[in-house]
């Protein structure tokens, strides 16, 4: 019986626990519980020794540094081999010079992939798409963005989520469409007329009630 | 690096302490002690480790001092 019969196949929900994992990877046997009190952005890519997939290994690489710095680390994942995903990543190093500093699952069996809803049948039944999964500190999931296996992911998007959601968190406030650090945020829309009318009064950049911005 | 990582917890150095000691991520120093448990050199104590009679053993024997 292979992990698909075995677990049901299911998406996660945003706001609730990331799904537990133990898994094998290129950097040992790893537990989701091993990455508490840092940001996590677990990602799957369809199959190592690809092309649109070493561009995005590349690109994770190149914005580990920037992550880092906000304690957020990366781990990818596919239905590949320990060896297939050692062979790619020296491979990678070989031919362009790219070091990969992250730890990749070797998720043969499909569990951690079935348990994210990671297999798309419609694009394929025997690769990951291209999924992003930002767990935060405490283990809650608190963002997903699904790609299809023939677009490779804008990683300044990926640092740009974590960047809003980190400060959502630091400030109580909510983010506007393309918003980027330094940007004016927005203020949650009151719940009450009385704090409606508060709002109209309370210094802040307002278009009407339910729409404020303010600087950081 | 497995054998410094030993060393540490025997000198009761806090998981994460032993993180920025070594320069590995925080995950991989909890991932190597779980092992080094699984081993038998180590025991977990709450959040930290301590080394089992094993793992003082194989301390010392590094070390010279068997």
């Amino acid at each position: 019986m292979d992990a698909t019969e075995q677990i049901k196949p299911s998406f996660p929900r945003l706001g609730q626990p990331a799904p537990a994992f133990e898994v094998q990877t290129t950097q040992g046997n790893l537990r989701l519980e091993d990455f508490k009190g840092s940001w996590l952005i677990l990602f799957s890519h369809p199959a190592d020794f690809t092309p649109v997939c070493t561009t995005e290994f590349i690109a994770f690489a190149e914005i580990a540094p920037e992550l880092k710095k906000r304690n957020v680390e990366l781990c990818g994942l596919s239905i590949d081999s320990t060896y297939s995903h050692i062979a790619w990543v020296w491979n990678i190093e070989r031919n362009f010079g790219i070091k990969i500093p992250f730890p990749v699952i070797a998720d043969l069996n499909k569990e951690v992939a079935t348990l994210y809803g990671m297999i798309m049948p419609g694009e394929s039944k025997t690769e990951t798409s291209r999924c992003v999964f930002v767990i935060d500190p405490n283990g809650i999931l608190r963002a997903m963005i699904y790609y299809p296996l023939t677009t490779g992911r804008n990683t300044q998007e990926i640092l740009r989520v974590i960047d809003a959601l980190q400060t959502t968190d630091k400030h109580g406030v909510a983010t506007p469409a393309n918003w980027k650090p330094g940007e004016k945020v927005i203020v949650p829309p009151p719940t009450t007329s009385d704090g409606a009318e508060e709002r109209m009064k309370a210094g802040f950049e307002t278009k009407d009630w339910y729409f404020s911005k303010k600087a950081l | 690096m497995a054998r410094k990582i030993l060393a540490l917890i025997a000198h009761s150095t806090p998981l994460s302490e032993i993180a920025r000691e070594t320069g590995l991520p925080l995950y991989r120093v909890r991932s190597a002690a779980r092992e080094l448990a699984d081993a038998n050199l180590t025991e977990r104590k709450e959040d930290t480790y301590a080394l089992t009679e094993a793992g003082r053993l194989v301390l010392a024997q590094g070390s010279g001092k068997v």
